[in-house]
Formats: C-alpha cells, structure tokens, sequence
C-alpha cells in the first residue's frame, strides 16, 4: 500500500476540485460526475475483497440492494428524504452482505466467486419476476427526495446530490485508505498472501474476510442508493452480472492498489461509455473491451500506477 | 452532529447560487434552426422498432426542410439509444436540452424510459412527444404540462383487438395468454383480461403464462397450450420474441389447434413472411398499415411508403407512423402558436400553449391531443391475416377501424377502473369493415 | 404502473403437483426439457473443460455460443437455395470455424499471455472479450431478428400423447448430445492427445515436468470449449431467433450449470444440465412464476452444501 504522499494529496485535491468545478461550468454533466462517483464508492468495496485476493461477482447485490431501499421507499412510503435512503439503504446492504458473507467467507477464489454470483443471480430473478412487489424489469421510480427536509428544485437539486455525493465518496476513500493500513487491512491482503500463516497466529481468516466483506457491502449499498436517486430509477439490471462484472473492471482499470484507482477507473469507464455511445454509433463496448485488455496486458497496476509509474520516470530524469 | 447543520447551509447556499446564474434565457427571434432531441431504440432488442422509427424521422425531417421547414425555420436532429441503459439515456437527455439545447423532444419507445424522461423534461420545462411508449398509467397518475402523447395508449389499443376478437369469434369458450415478462405484457393482459371478463363474463382464462423478456424457447408454453387446448391465445409480445412464439407453434401445430390473437404483430408480419398462416388476428397500436384502406388514395401517402421501401427495403410498420404523428404534432403546435403570436416566432411557453387540443393528421385519421392529460386519440386499426397476389408475406383482410374517442378511458378515469364500467353491449359498437385490395 | 393486482389466483400446488403426476403432462414436460438440456449440455461442457484444464472461467463462452448461432443462421440461408440439407453440413462448418477461428484467437493472442498472473486478470480478459464480442455481433449481424429454420423444417414432426414435437427438437438435439459426451469421454480416455489433457488438467506442474507442452494442450483443449459453445450455438438456430444480447443469457446459464455439477466434470454436466432442463420444464407447468429462479436457487442450494459441485473431486487445501 502506498503511503500518503504529498503528491498524492495533491491530486486528490485537484480531483475533488474538478470534480466540484466542472459540473458549475458544464451543467449536464453533473449527473455524470455522481454517477462517476457514486460508481467509485461500489468499486471501493471491490478493492478491499480484492485486497484478499477474492473477487466477487456478484457485488451488485449490494449496489441493488441499496437502490431498491430507496425504490421501495418511494413505493410503499412516498417520497423521503435522502439521508434516510442512505442510512437505510446502507442498512439493508450492510445486513445483506452479513447474512450472505456468514456463507460465502468460507470459500476461495473460484468457489467465493461463483457463490457470490449465484446469489445475485437469485436476487436479480426475484427483483425481476416479482412484478407485483418491484415492477418487474422496468423496474421502480425513486422520485426525487428531500435533504434534510428540505425540498430542491430540479436544477438545485442535481448539485445538492452532487456535493454530497462527492463529500461521501471523499470520507469513504480516506476510510477505506485507513481500513486498508490498520490491522485489520494487512491481515485481509495476509488472507492472499498466506493465510495459513494468518491462522497460526491464531486469527480467523473468515471473520477477517467477513468483516472486509460487509464493509465493501455496505459501501455498494451506498453506491447503489446514490445512482437511484441520480438516475430516479433501480431495475433489475443493478443485480445482473454483467454490472458486477463492471465494478470489478472499473477496479482492475483504474488499479487495486490503492483507493483513488476506483474513481480514476470509474471516470474513464462511464466517460467513454457516454462519450461512445453518443457519438461513435454506440461502438463503447468495443472500445472499452479493448482499454481493459490494454490495461490488463501492459499496464498491470491500472491507470493509478501508470501514472505513478510516468512519475517516477519523469523524477529519474 | 453540529456540522451537518453548517454543511446544509453551505450546500444550499451553492445550490441557490447556481439557480440564479442557471436561469434560461428567453430568445424570441426566429432561430437558425429547430432542433429536435429523439430518442429510440438502436441497439437491444427493441431496436425492431428504433431502427425504422430513425429511418423515418430522417426521411420526414428532410422532406419538411425541402418545403421550407417548420414555420421557415429548416429542423435538425440528435438521436439518443435507448438501448445503452438508464444512466446514459438520462445523461445524454440532459445533454440534449442543456448542452445541444434543443428545441423538442421525441421520448421515447419504452414505457421505461419514458417513466424516466416525462418527469425529467417537465423538471427542464422540455417540450416533449411521448411519441410510441404506451403505459396508459404515465399520463393517468399525473397532469403534465411539457410532455403530450402523439399516438394512443395501451387501453384502446387493447379494447380494439378485444371487441375485433368478440365481433369475429363471438363463441370462444377458452383462452391462454403467453406475454413477454414486464410491464407492457403484464399491463396489457390486465386491461385486456378485465375489459373481457366485463365484456364475455363466461370465458375462463385456462393459462397465463409470462415467459422471461427474450425468452430463446417457448418449447414447454407451447406443449403446455398444446395440451390445453384454448380456443383462443392472446399475445402482445413483439420482436423476436413475437417472431419465436410464431415459429415455434406454428412448427407444432399450434397456430392451427388454436385461435391467435397476435395484438401487435402488425410490426412482425413482414418479418415473419410464409411462417405466418391465414386466420390470425393481428392488432397495429394505432391505425397503422401500409395499406390503410381509408389513405389508399392518397399520393403522399403512397409516396412516402414507396420512398420508404425503397430506403429501407421493408415496407413502414407503426413506429413509422407514430414517428410520423410526431413530427404532425410539433409542426401543428408550432404552426398554431406563431399564428397565436401574431405570426411572430414562439416562445418555447408560447409552444407547449398551443399544444392542447390540437389536432393534426400523420399518415392514419386525424390525431387529437386532448387537453384534460395530453394524451393523444388515435383511431385503431386490427384486421386477419391473409395470403394475397404479389406480396410474399401476409396482409391483413377484414379490417375495422375503431374510432378513437369510443374506445380511450375518458380523462381523469383510470384506465383499469373505466374498463369495469363497461358492459357486453360494449363490444357491439358499430364499426365499418374493409377487405384487402377493396 | 399497472394499478390492481393481476387477476392470477394462489396457485394450488398440490392439486397441480397431482395433475402432473398423474398424467401425460409428465412426459410431455420431460421431452420439453430433453431438447434444451441438450443446448445447455453442449455449452456448459465446453465452459467445464475449458476450466478443467486452464483453470480460466471464460465468460466469452457466451459470445461464442451467440456467434456461432449466427454463422449457423448466415451459412444456412446461403446454401439452402442449393439445396436444404446443406443446411446441416453447415452448422457443424459454422461451429468449427467459430471454435477454430475465435476460440483460437482468443487463446493465443490473450490468454496467453496471462496464464500465471492473477485469476481476476484472467477473468477480466475474457470479460474484455465479451464486451467486444457482444459489440461485434452487432455491427456484423445487425439487431433485427434473424431466423433460420431449413434444418428444423426438413424432418417431420412426431406426435406424442397427442401432442406434436418437432424430431429436430426431440430427436436431433439429444441425440448430438449424447455423441458429443461420448465423443468427448472416448477423446479423454482413449486418446494420446486426451490422455496429455487429463495429465495436465491432474497436475500442471508434473505433467510440463515430464515434457508435455502445456502451450499446445491449451489451445487445442480452448478450440473444443470454444467449438462445442459455437455448436451449441448453431444446433439452437434453427429454433429460436437470434437477437442481441442472446449469448448474455447462456453464459450465466452454462456458467449455473457447470458450477453445479462441478468444474471439470464432464459426465456430471451432462446429468445437471438434465436435471435443470427437466426442473424447468415442470416449473413452466406448476408455477411459470419461478423459471427464471430454478437454476440459480439450485445452484446456490448445491454450492452451499457441496462447494466442489455435486461430481466435483474434493480439492486439497492449497497452503
């Protein structure tokens, strides 16, 4: 793990900066940026299970588990308010991620990452064929809500989303930072590295992984509540696979080995998948395919460690 | 908790600042030109519909500017897929009215989306045509001013095919559904269902099945119908899923044993050729077909098919005609409000104004948009399918064409609720017949 | 959305229970499952070898599924004015030159070159795959449904219990099926070249230790995944139409079943893709609601008791 360097408190600075900046200037992509955001807060959970060598795919579980708390909400209970949707949102996935971690922790690579995909295949089918509950797969409006009661107008109400968004996705990654470098954090990569060192010094490597793994929960359920409420909408696409596929190459493009890899990776991610599928006769999942494959082959550490990489060239010289 | 208090000040005060400098401006001159946001299906399995509804929005758009354009103004276009998910269909729309800023909107084909986008362009006081999404409940649950639907909705374009199916097999005992799983399957059988038990109270529902959106097999729903032998089996799916269902029953047996009733398989027919047989009945979302027998007179009519065979290679289904109501509603909306502002150039107010009541003709009978909720009346036009000189596909034979204002839910009743008022003398409306080719 | 309740009422399971048991229903639900466990076998087996011997799971397995479906349908309106029984001949040539083609792509210019590195990278690559593989079907096949049907067309229909199937279905389907495992155990088993696969699918380390060429046993074994994913593909053709995303599907599907029966093992995929098939098939009959769910409830249920599948050989803990 690297440390806090200067330089990279810098860039965190001139990230949060343009990513406060640019929405004012450019209006319509305010939505993109939360998106951008609230994306980056999932994969963060993504970066933590893979600290432990385990990668799930299945994490939109939690990312849906999140969006249909606030859907259901809207629903059942009227328009709320959206700290509520985040607390409970948060709750929801917490509870989730316990109840299917206590079974998944206790397997390894392919088999934690087949459990945790058939788990939310069992969520997506349920989201999608109780259409009397969910609405099946149009999936359930999340109208706008208040914060902290107070009621936005639409235009207000997009930098409202968009700064909380970005003050949670802030806290978020210098929690999971310090996660990461607190004792616990080594023992999960030591769940990598060795784990039956781990177990001779007594630890349990599955209480370990469940604790890394509720974490990264309730941080997709976080995600998932934002992305509702930006999108005013949850369908059963949150669950499928193909979106937990997303969060993991969000993970891997943008680099595993440290929390800032999420949204460089997330930023690149929905800004081709915009950009493309506005303008290059919706060919983004051909370029996106192609990114990662470049990425995976030359350039291991994700877009964080090229760049750190380009850094230490340009110091040398 | 003392600092969320001062957060919640600050956040407001930034929102509240960016209100004040967002603030749009009122341009009263005549623009370069009127641009028109759409959105449609280019890719997933509704592109079936997207891909021709482009086709003719391009085809209309030139032929409106070759005659001078809307009110001289010449109109251009952005398309936004549908297909490429929520999150980029709401960031492109905004793009759309915030950063192109367009002057209208299409949105959009699925009822989905246009859960989506109807709040979304009321919130940017966007002018908008739903111009083929077809929940009645949309419009029902709430007034909108910005949005107007071009074209009918799911409740008379059911009824339609319900009473068409009561006048011409008035002693069916037994009927089985089989709809794509999600909200227009689900929605369409109940109005359907309620509008029959109100209608034929003694027809027993024998199976309702709701195979999964994009289903590959329907193998077992058709061993299933097979061994049950309905009288009649309903269907709204579309696309290859309509096109599967067909094929499959029609390789077994099925569609012989029992009577379909494909209610919107005006857009498969084409598709489907020689795999369709004789006797089904076939529902259109409108009264769309490319051989309208009240329009077979008409020149424009028929140029605009031939000139759309000869770019596309398939003659217009009904999505080219709702493309087409579209494109009559914004240029009568237009026309109206720059009469009403003394023949200068409209404001966008001045516009959406105008909208109610209007009246405007597309490539079917007229099309009224009611005031009381926007949405639009449209005839319905369902028929039999038959084999016939010169075509190597189906056409449809023992046309009716129900006038829109008997068969729509009446405004501020719910679709569902209006359906249980209705009694069996409903279904013996007076409607006028046409044979093919006559 | 819609308003009230849809009008269908508690279904009683019991007496539908009854029903199906007591009748013909119960054979006609087993034939509408023999027909697709036989698609699913097909693509699920080569997901399993694949596995079994590259240890990669490859999520483009779908892909090859949908890309062969489509050449399939592409070769077999060609030749069908010739004559209609080309039209068989034509979907084992779709299915071998998507298998050799593509799958040998795919193995040689990417995988390779991860064997070794992290499994997630491995996994992210096929995934990268899929995602190119989806955008190409579009652009080369477009999104309008295709439909081809000759092969299904040729042979006449059989009528069982009064009900008629088409043999293509019940007859042709299985019975690839069932050459394609036994073609499969007889390679495995009796072969030099299967003999070196299961050597490395024992034991990597050994097997290159003695002199096998795990390069070469790699490609050739990705070719017969890849190839049985595009027969898979192409057998289905002729029955349903293809349309985008078509392969999204299968790959969760296969993916459900070769994880139930145990990764790697051939015959045990050929009984579970049955029993999901079969499971189904009677849900569509008792309770049409929960189809979707059968297959991933049952994998959930089996992974949870039996973590290496029901046939799969318990591993030893790696230390």
């Amino acid at each position: 793990m690297a440390g806090r360097s200067p330089a990279l408190a810098w860039t965190l600075a001139a990230v949060v900066v343009a990513a406060g900046v640019i929405p004012i200037l450019i209006p319509s992509m305010a939505t993109l940026v939360v998106l951008i955001l609230a994306k980056g807060i999932v994969v963060l959970g993504i970066i933590i299970l893979l600290q432990a060598g385990q990668v799930s795919f299945g994490h939109a579980m939690f990312f849906a588990a999140g969006a249909y708390t606030a859907g259901f909400w809207g629903k059942y209970l009227g328009v709320g308010d959206l700290v509520a949707y985040l607390v409970v949102g948060t709750v929801v996935a917490t509870i989730l991620g316990l109840l299917v971690g206590l079974f998944v922790v206790r397997y390894r690579e392919i088999f934690f990452g087949m459990l945790n995909l058939a788990f939310s295949m069992v969520l997506w089918s349920l989201l999608e064929k109780m259409f009397h509950l969910t609405n099946g797969a149009d999936g359930m409006r999340v109208p706008r809500p208040t914060v902290f009661g107070m009621v936005f107008s639409p235009e207000n109400f997009q930098y409202v989303l968009l700064y909380l968004t970005l003050a949670i996705a802030i806290a978020a990654t210098f929690a999971v930072q310090r996660f990461l470098e607190s004792p616990t954090g080594n023992m999960l990569r030591a769940i990598k590295s060795n784990e039956t060192r781990l177990e001779y010094l007594g630890v349990s490597a599955r209480r370990i992984l469940l604790i890394g793994y509720v974490v990264s929960a309730a941080l997709g359920g976080i995600g998932g509540v934002l992305v509702a409420v930006a999108q005013q909408i949850a369908t059963p696409e949150f669950a499928y696979w193909t979106k937990s596929g997303e969060f993991v190459f969000i993970a891997i493009l943008g680099g595993v080995g440290n929390a800032m890899g999420a949204f460089a990776g997330s930023a690149v991610f929905e800004l081709v998948r915009f950009y493309a599928s506005a303008q290059l006769a919706n060919s983004w999942q051909l370029i996106l395919g192609v990114v990662l494959i470049a990425i995976i082959l030359f350039a291991p550490d994700g877009l964080i460690g090229l760049w750190k990489r380009q850094r230490a060239a340009r110091d040398e010289s | 908790m003392k600092r969320t208090g001062k957060t919640l000040k600050l956040l407001a005060g930034v929102s509240l600042l960016l209100g004040v400098l967002g603030a749009p401006a009122t341009a009263q001159d005549k623009p370069k030109e009127l641009k028109i946001g759409i959105t449609t299906f280019l890719s997933g399995p509704a592109a079936v519909f997207g891909e021709p509804g482009k086709a003719a929005a391009e085809m209309i758009a030139a032929d409106i500017n070759k005659k001078g354009g809307i009110g001289g103004v010449p109109v251009a276009l952005s398309f936004v897929d549908e297909g490429a998910g929520g999150e980029a269909l709401v960031s492109n729309y905004r793009r759309l009215v915030q950063d192109e800023k367009v002057d209208a909107t299409f949105a959009s084909i699925s009822s989905g989306s246009c859960n989506q986008l109807v709040p979304l362009a009321e919130d940017l006081k966007m002018l908008n045509f739903m111009w083929d999404c077809g929940a009645a409940s949309i419009l029902e649950a709430k007034k909108y001013r910005y949005s107007f639907r071009s074209q009918a909705n799911a409740t008379p374009e059911m009824l339609a095919v319900l009473i068409y199916l009561l006048k011409t097999k008035p002693n069916f005992k037994t009927i089985a559904v089989v709809n794509q799983d999600y909200a227009w399957g689900r929605e369409s059988w109940e109005i359907f269902s309620t509008a029959l038990k109100q209608m034929k109270p003694d027809v027993q529902v024998v199976a309702e099945l709701f195979p999964k959106f994009g289903a590959p097999d329907y193998s077992t729903e058709v061993s299933r119908l097979m061994a049950l032998r309905p009288d009649v089996v309903f269907t709204t799916s579309w696309g290859g899923d309509l096109d599967t269902l067909v094929r499959q029953a029609g390789q077994r047996g099925l569609l012989q044993q029992s009577t379909f009733v494909l209610a919107i398989g005006e857009s498969s027919v084409q598709r489907l050729g020689k795999d369709l047989p004789e006797g089904l009945i076939i529902g259109a979302r409108g009264d769309h077909w490319f051989m309208h027998p009240e329009k077979k007179s008409d020149a424009a009519f028929k140029a605009f098919n031939e000139a759309f065979k000869a770019k596309t290679g398939r003659w217009p289904i009904y999505p080219v005609y709702h493309m087409a109501q579209a494109f009559a509603a914004l240029q009568g909306a237009y026309d109206k409000a720059i009469k009403a502002n003394g023949g200068k150039w409209p404001t966008r107010e001045q516009v959406v104004d105008a909208a109610p009541n209007l009246e405007f003709v597309g490539f079917g009978r007229p099309v009224k948009l009611r005031a009381e909720d926007n949405q639009g009346l449209e005839a319905q036009l369902v028929g039999v399918s038959k084999k016939a000189d010169g075509f190597d596909h189906m056409v449809l034979d023992n046309m009716m064409i129900f006038d829109a204002a008997k068969i729509t839910a009446p405004a501020g009743q719910k679709s569902v609720e209006w359906l249980k008022t209705l009694k069996p003398d409903f279904a013996k409306m007076d409607v006028p017949v046409f044979q093919h080719g006559k | 959305m819609c308003g009230g309740r849809h009008g269908s009422p508690v279904p009683d399971l019991t007496s539908k229970l009854r029903v199906l048991m007591n009748s013909t229903l119960f054979v006609l639900a087993s034939l509408d499952g023999l027909s697709y466990a036989a698609l699913v076998f097909l693509v699920s087996v080569g997901l399993s070898l694949i596995f079994g011997v590259l240890r990669v799971v490859n999520v483009a397995h779908g892909s090859l599924y949908a890309f062969g479906a489509y050449l399939a349908a592409t070769l077999s309106l060609l030749v069908t004015p010739i004559s209609p029984w080309l039209t068989y001949p034509a979907l084992l040539v779709a299915s071998l030159v998507i298998g050799i083609v593509a799958g040998g792509l795919i193995e040689r210019l990417l995988l390779s070159r991860v064997y070794g590195r992290e499994e997630v990278l491995q996994l992210l690559i096929t995934f990268a795959v899929f995602m190119i593989m989806d955008n190409l079907q579009r652009m080369i096949w477009g999104v309008q449904p295709i439909y081809a049907a000759e092969p299904l067309k040729l042979l006449p229909n059989v009528s069982i219990f009064g009900v008629s199937y088409t043999s293509y279905q019940v007859i042709v389907l299985p019975v690839v099926a069932v050459l394609a495992l036994f073609g499969l155990r007889y390679f495995l088993r009796r072969t030099l070249m299967g003999s070196v696969i299961l050597a490395v699918t024992e034991d990597r380390e050994a097997a290159t230790a003695i002199g096998i060429n795990a390069q070469r046993v790699y490609l050739i074994t990705f070719i017969i995944g890849a190839t049985l994913a595009a027969l898979g593909g192409a057998l289905a053709s002729p029955t349903t139409s293809l349309v985008p995303g078509m392969g999204t599907e299968m790959i969760v599907l296969s993916f459900a079943v070769a994880a139930t029966a145990g990764l790697g093992q051939i015959e045990g995929t050929a009984i579970t893709a049955l029993a999901i098939g079969m499971a189904r098939a009677f849900v569509i009959y008792l309770q049409p609601e929960f189809e979707v769910l059968v297959p991933y409830l049952i994998m959930v249920a089996v992974l949870l008791v039996r973590p290496e599948g029901l046939f799969g050989a318990t591993k030893l803990r790696k230390i």
